[in-house]
Formats: C-alpha cells, structure tokens, sequence
C-alpha cells in the first residue's frame, strides 16, 4: 500500500510555486516605457482614454463591456479584433471591462466598429454606469439565493445607454450579491439576496455533514444551540432571534436557507469606495422584499432605475449616489424616489446609535 | 432599448466562429428562461454558454441544470474536496445535487488561478489560456472573479490535475480558497494612471509572493486579501475588501501648474470651478485667488484625490510619494462590514529595503493574527475584539493620532499608566525631532 503511494507520488509532477505573474512581460510597450511617468488623461468621447506621459508619448485605451464568462468562441473573436485593430496588448479591470491599448489615435475608430459590429459596447468610462460588478450565482455557487449573471445581463440591457454615453452626475458602481455573504460589495447602487425566513433543517442529515460547534459559532445572533431531534443529535435555531443571514448554510447545508419564495432582492445605495471628498462610506438599504424573479427581475430592474434616474436628474456634477443623498437628505430621498420608509430602515445592529439623528439638523 | 439595438452585429463575422456543426452527441435540453437572456444589446452569457455546448456534452447539461435553477429558483451545487498534487487549496469543488437529471456537468469544479499583476494580457496568452482550459475544462473563463483570479470554471476532478500542469509550466499558478492568504489584486496604476503615486504590481507581487506557502497550504484563522492602489481614489476598493490594504499617497506639498488651473477655469468658467472644485473640499483646503489661480492648504489637505481628478491637468499629487497601510477591512460576516484601519499613516517605497519593510509588517501582521485570531475570524474582527491597542502593541507599532477620527469620548478607561506612556509620546517627538 505504501509502495503503491509511494510509487504514484513518483508520478506526480510537484507544483511550481510561481505565485503572482509578472505583468510586464505582457504590458504594452508604450506602458513599459512610461511606466510611473504619466502626466494627465482626459477622454476624447465615451470609451475611450487618452494618456498622456512626461516623455510626450500617448495612448489610447478602447474600454469594452463584456459578459464576464468567455468561451473559446469571444476569446477568439475578441482576440482577432485586437490582432486586428488593436496592437496585441488587454487589460481587465475590476469591473471585467477589456481595455484595449493603441498608440495611435487612428486606430480606435476602426477598433470601435469592430467591436460594436461583434456585438461588444464600448463604454464605461468617466461618469457612466459602468460594467455591473456580479458574483457567481447560479451558475457555479454553493450557496446562490440567485443568478448573478442573469441578473447582470437582464440589468445591463436596461441600462445599455447609460454605459455606452456619459450621461451620469459621477460614475456610477453597480455591484450584485446572491447571498448575504456579499461577495459583491459596495455600490452606489447593490442589490443583493436578503432572506426573510429562518432556514429549514434537515435534521436527518445534520449529525453527518456538519461541524456542529463550527456551525454554532457561526451564527451572528447566537440563535443556534446544539439539541437532541428524533433521537438524532442535530441543531437547533431560535427562530424569533434569528436574523435570516444564511452564515448558518455555507457550513452547514442541511440548514437550507434559500427559498424560492422567501429569499427576496433588496436594494442598497451610497456605497464608495474611493476616498474623494468624503471618505468610503457603506451602502444603506433602501428598498427590500423584491421578488427573486428569473429570468429577468423586473422588479428590480424598475426600482434600479428610478434611483438611478432620480440621482441623474437632481445630483450635482461629481457627487456619487451617496454624496447626493448627504447633501439632500434621506426625507427627500424617499420623497423623490417613491420608496416606502419603513422601521426596518433603522439600523439596530452595533453601532446603530451613529445612524440616528442627534441633532436638529432637519430639512423642510 | 430600442435604440440600443441600433449596435449592428455582423453576421459574417459571426460565421466564422459560430460552431458549423453541433459536435456534442447529447441533445441540447430545453431552455425557454435562459432563451429569454440572449435578447437585448448587451453581450449574452447563454449564447456564450450555447456555443459551447455545441461542443461538449458537459455544457449541455450545465445549460440544462442552470434553467432548472431558474424555474425552481435554487442552486444545486455542493462543495466537497479536490485539490492538485501538492497543494492544500485554489479548487472550488462542485458536484452536482441533481445529477441524475444532467450527469456530464456532475462534476464542475473551478481552478481559481492568479492573473499577471494589474491585469495585463497579449492576446497570445489569452489564447493559449483559452487553449488549454479548452483542452481540459469546459472552456468557459470567467475574467474575473471578485477576489481577482481569473475563474476556469467547469473541470471533472481527473482534469484540475492536468490543466493546472499545463498551465503552471508556462508560469500560471494557482490562488487561494479557504482559510489562507488570498489572490490579491492591484490596479492598473504606474503602468497607465497619472495619479500613481507607487509602484503598485511590486508591492502586489513582494507581498503576494511571499506569502504563497500560506497561499496553498490553508492554516490560517481565516482569509486573508492584500489589494494595492496606487492612490486615494482606491481603485482596487482595498479599504473595504481588504486586510492588508496598501494605498499610494504623497506628504510633500501637492503639484500645482497654475497654467493647467488658469486653462480649467477659462474653459469650464468661474462659478463651475468653486462649486466643483473649490468648495468641494472636504477639508477647505483650497482657494481660489482674484487671478484664477489656486492656493492649496496642504497641511490642511487630505490627499482625498478630488480637486486633482477634476483638474487633472493642473493639480498632481506631490513628489515625495509612498503608502499609507490599512488593516482589517472585509465584507459581512460575522461582525458586520468593517473598513481597514490606518496602522501605517506613510511609509517610502522606494528602495528595496522600503520593499523588504512591507513586507515585513505583513509577516508580523499575519502571523500576530494566527496566534491570536479565534477560528473563521478575519485580522478586522480580532483587532475589533482586543481592541487597536494592543493590536499594536502586538505588531509593535506605536500609537499615531492618523488611525483615529478622534480620541475616545467615553470616561470609562482607567488611566493607570498616563505619565509612562505620555513621556513615550515626548520621547518619540524628541527623537523625531534630532533625526
Ligand atoms: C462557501 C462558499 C463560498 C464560495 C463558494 C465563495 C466563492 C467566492 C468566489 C468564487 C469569489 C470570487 C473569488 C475570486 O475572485 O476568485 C468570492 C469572493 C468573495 N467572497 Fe466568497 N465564497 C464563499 C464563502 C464566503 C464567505 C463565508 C465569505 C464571508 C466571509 C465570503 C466573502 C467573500 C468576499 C467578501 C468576496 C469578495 C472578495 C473581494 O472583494 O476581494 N465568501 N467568493
Ligand atoms: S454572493 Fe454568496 S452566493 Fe453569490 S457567489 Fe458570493 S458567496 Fe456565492
Ligand atoms: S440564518 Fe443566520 S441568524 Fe439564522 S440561525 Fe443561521 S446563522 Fe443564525
Ligand atoms: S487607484 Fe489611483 S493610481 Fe490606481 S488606477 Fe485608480 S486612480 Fe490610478
Ligand atoms: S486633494 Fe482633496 S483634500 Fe486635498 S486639497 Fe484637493 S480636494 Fe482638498
């Protein structure tokens, strides 16, 4: 036996521990050479960057919103419009837009067509509503309450203008998340799953699958104690303290939380990342009980887009989703937007107490 | 959206690549609410995921289980363990709960794998990654997931092997899954951005690197991301996503081209530059003279990017340039969202010995953490639960006014040490003061 291991270890090929690529070796030149000797950027039209270095040297960016997942068949045919086009050298940002660099302004309305002949919108840029940051979902997640990428899809088609023009007060981050676990993160605007019942316990199969004390350590309101269930050890969870957060189900999947009814969308707005002027601010929830209503969530795309036509139409130039609403207030905000204010909009969790108004600083 | 469907796409074009024939021998299943997702301007998932299936058979039935997941709205994948030869993590195992009804996706793992630095491709290398996950996987990749690996999403158990030799030999390896240190991510920065203010794919790749052996080998309490941005406008969102945030910045007096200011104000007007940019500071910082010229208050600036993304061509971040470092930011779980805190206001990054610094306190950092972080607790909740002091004390960084928005306002402290630890705060000025 431990010849046999021996012997198939010998097979093995032992990793390179390689770690993190260097990018330069794919970089284009032109990035090489001005690499840290950049002197400002502006952006000729929607999509496109224009940098210029200290050397005098410029480049063009062509930015392109894609579906994220790519087959061979986009890879290829992306592939061929750069060979094309382009000059051979992408990048991906965060938010899985294609930057395709060129160092001739010549070159990018060819580029452009060509894309757009392939079915890719060029945008994202400056203040637009750029790429629809999203999760797993569906497709490849343990423990989805939704799909990511259809709600990105079914969203971004609503919203196909708005990335390809720079109609928007500020950029505007969307992000996606299909548990509470939110793998999304902040946004100016995020719409995220949200639980509203407690999960339902396979109690046959809790013994055998689950770390039970892991399991109770878990949970974030201690509403899980360890019980006897049909003779069978198992958990239990209090369900009137129980929150719905589903941090019980990843280590415990007997705890089923997700719901085909019960599992709702709810939407978050003001959240930054970016230190300009105020400093990176959480998301607020604004609206929830939304349905989970594939293969398009209407629902959510309606309430999505009258907050985003309500900040386009009433922010000031440069303020992001949550510096307008700090300037115009939260009664307005509700007012303007149609959106119920309920007791659940008042945070309760630590450090609830910061969120409150102390103070007689009130707008009428 | 009507108008948005003006963005023609050429079927000739199409042709060449669309499959010419179905290759795979199961027949497609039916799928009327994916149909549904392949209308409308922007690029479709499902039509990606069709092509593929004209391919294999795996993407026939991952096709059939996804619009199972939409008509009854539950995921059906379970966890469960796979890993390469030698390594503990980097595979997200998926098996399929209802494989019985699509068996050739039964087994759908995903190779989380680290992209160059910044992102940064040839289309070479983009098709010879496709090549290869084609070879082995299902062909779908996923660019990228949140953390920042690019996602080869679909293998059976057999093909992680095979595809990560194939991958790792022209230099690719894998990230990280589990309670270990992360991929990490950092932004496009020096490479484009003249709002660098560092040399972000280094520090990327000093801190990432190093840590690589608790990258594979998950033992930690929990995760652990760095994320780099080469300025406060964090790109990369480090203050939030991270443990270890690094963010460029300057301490010198900013870079004022009045020429550039004077050329703003002419062409975007008096009053649009005080409301936009002037009064716009967070800490008024600025002024604007009767000559359109600009007067910083830089020790009253806070480095928040703003007049300077405005007035790109005026205003530049100063010239004596380094990190500030944040520490224990993350998502939800369990405590709530957390930002990282400032524990290094400065620090140069010039040198290698400036390198070799970070990389240090990251090790101090990581490994303070193991020894005293509780299991699944991420550095931002410890540091919650012993307090930022005796974090400190444990990393053996001394207290600096710049981690706090302001001192304590609560009287309840007992105050035992006072003149000890106020005459370090007199020695350390001192010190500073003759060096
Ligand atoms: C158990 C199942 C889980 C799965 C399958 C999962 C999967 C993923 C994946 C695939 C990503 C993107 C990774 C990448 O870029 O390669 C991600 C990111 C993330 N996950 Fe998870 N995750 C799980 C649990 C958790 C838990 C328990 C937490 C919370 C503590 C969490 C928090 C996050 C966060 C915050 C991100 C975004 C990371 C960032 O911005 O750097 N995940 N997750
Ligand atoms: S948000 Fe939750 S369900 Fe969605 S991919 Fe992330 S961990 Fe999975
Ligand atoms: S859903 Fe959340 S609150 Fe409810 S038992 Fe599970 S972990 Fe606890
Ligand atoms: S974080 Fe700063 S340096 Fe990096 S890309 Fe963004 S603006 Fe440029
Ligand atoms: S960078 Fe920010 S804080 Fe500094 S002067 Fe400009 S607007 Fe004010």
């Amino acid at each position: 036996m431990a010849q046999a291991q021996a012997v198939e270890k010998k097979q093995m090929r032992p990793p390179i521990e390689s770690g993190c690529p260097d990018g330069m070796q794919y970089m284009h030149p032109l990035m090489v050479k001005n690499f840290g000797n950049w002197k400002y950027h502006d952006r000729p039209r929607p999509g496109v960057l224009h940098h210029v270095a200290h050397s005098g040297d410029e480049i063009w960016t062509v930015r392109v919103g894609t579906q994220r997942q790519l087959g061979p068949y986009e890879i290829n045919l992306l592939c061929d419009i750069v060979d094309t086009y382009g000059e051979g050298h992408v990048r991906f940002t965060i938010r899985s837009n294609l930057e395709v660099m060129v160092s001739k302004w010549e070159k990018v309305g060819p580029l452009i067509q060509a894309f757009n002949d392939a079915g890719y919108p060029v945008g994202g840029t400056g203040n637009s509503v750029t790429m629809i940051s999203h999760t797993q979902g569906w497709l490849h997640c343990d423990i989805p309450g939704t799909d990511a990428s259809g709600v990105v899809k079914s969203l971004m088609d609503e919203l196909y203008e708005e990335f390809v023009k720079e109609e928007m007060p500020n950029r505007v981050h969307i992000t996606t998340s299909c548990c509470q676990i939110n793998c999304g993160g902040q946004g100016d605007i995020a719409i995220n799953v949200q639980h509203t019942k407690p999960p339902k316990i396979n109690h046959d199969l809790v013994a055998n699958v689950c770390e039970r004390p892991s399991v109770v350590a878990r949970c974030p309101v201690a509403a899980i104690r360890p019980a006897m269930v049909n003779g069978k050890p198992s958990l239990e969870v209090d369900e009137k303290k129980c929150i719905c957060c589903g941090a019980c189900y990843p280590p415990c999947p007997p705890m089923q939380i997700n719901d085909p009814v019960h599992s709702k969308l709810a939407i978050w707005v003001g959240g930054k990342n970016s230190n300009a002027r105020s400093k990176p601010m959480f998301q607020k929830l604004v609206a929830a009980g939304l349905p989970n209503n594939p293969p398009r969530w209407p629902e959510v795309a309606e309430v999505v887009k009258k907050i985003l036509y309500t900040y386009k139409n009433d922010a000031r130039d440069w303020e992001r989703v949550g510096d307008w609403v700090e300037r115009i207030g939260w009664p307005r905000f509700f007012e303007m937007t149609g959106l119920p204010f309920t007791k659940f909009h008042i945070d309760n969790w630590r450090g609830a107490r910061n969120s409150l108004n102390a103070s007689t600083h009130i707008r009428f | 959206m009507a108008e948005a469907q003006k963005t023609p796409k050429d079927p000739a074009r199409h042709s060449s690549f669309v499959p010419k024939e179905k290759k795979s021998s199961k027949p497609f299943h039916d799928t009327p609410m994916l149909d549904q997702l392949e209308s409308g301007p922007w690029p479709s998932f499902v039509t990606g995921l069709k092509r593929l299936a004209h391919d294999n058979n795996m993407m026939v039935d991952l096709l059939g289980q996804l619009e199972y997941s939409y008509k009854t709205r539950l995921g059906y994948w379970k966890g469960g363990t796979v890993s390469v030869f030698g390594y503990g993590g980097g595979i997200i195992p998926r098996f399929s709960e209802v494989a019985s009804m699509f068996p050739e996706s039964k087994e759908f793992h995903t190779l989380r794998v680290q992209p160059p630095a910044g992102n940064h491709y040839t289309t070479k290398l983009l098709r010879q990654l496709s090549n290869s996950w084609s070879k082995w996987g299902s062909g779908l990749i996923a660019f990228h997931g949140q953390t920042g690996n690019i996602m080869f999403i679909g293998a059976t158990s057999e093909n992680t092997q095979h595809f990560f030799d194939e991958i790792n030999e022209y230099g690719f390896d894998l990230g990280g899954a589990g309670p270990c240190v992360r991929t990490a991510m950092s932004c496009v920065g020096a490479a484009r951005c003249e709002q660098s203010c560092t040399n972000e794919h280094r520090i990327h790749r000093t801190l990432v690197n190093n840590f690589i052996d608790d990258m594979h080998r998950p033992a930690l309490p929990y995760k652990f991301k760095f994320k780099v941005s080469g300025c406060p406008n964090d790109c990369m969102n480090s203050i939030q996503r991270a443990d270890f945030a690094v963010i460029g910045t300057w301490r010198d007096d900013m870079q004022v081209d009045q020429k550039g200011v004077k050329e703003y104000i002419e062409s975007h007007g008096r009053k649009y530059t005080i409301d936009n940019v002037i009064t716009r500071c967070p800490t008024n910082a600025l002024s604007l003279n009767d000559d359109d010229t600009i007067e910083v208050d830089n020790k009253s600036c806070v480095r928040c990017m703003h007049c300077i993304n405005v007035m790109t061509k005026g205003l530049k971040p100063g010239k004596d340039r380094g990190v500030t470092v944040l520490i224990g930011g993350k998502r939800t779980l369990k405590i709530g969202d957390t930002m990282g805190t400032v524990i290094v206001p400065f620090m140069k990054m010039d040198s290698d010995e400036d390198f070799e610094k970070i990389r240090e306190l990251a090790a101090t950092v990581i490994d303070f953490w193991a020894e005293n972080g509780l299991e699944h607790e991420r550095c931002g909740e410890m540091i919650e639960r012993i307090g930022l002091a005796n974090f400190l004390e444990g990393i053996g960084i001394e207290v600096d006014p710049n981690m706090i928005t302001h001192p304590r306002t609560s009287s309840y402290i007992r105050l035992d040490d006072w003149d000890q630890e106020a005459q370090k705060w007199i020695d350390r000025q001192k010190a500073k003061a003759t060096a």
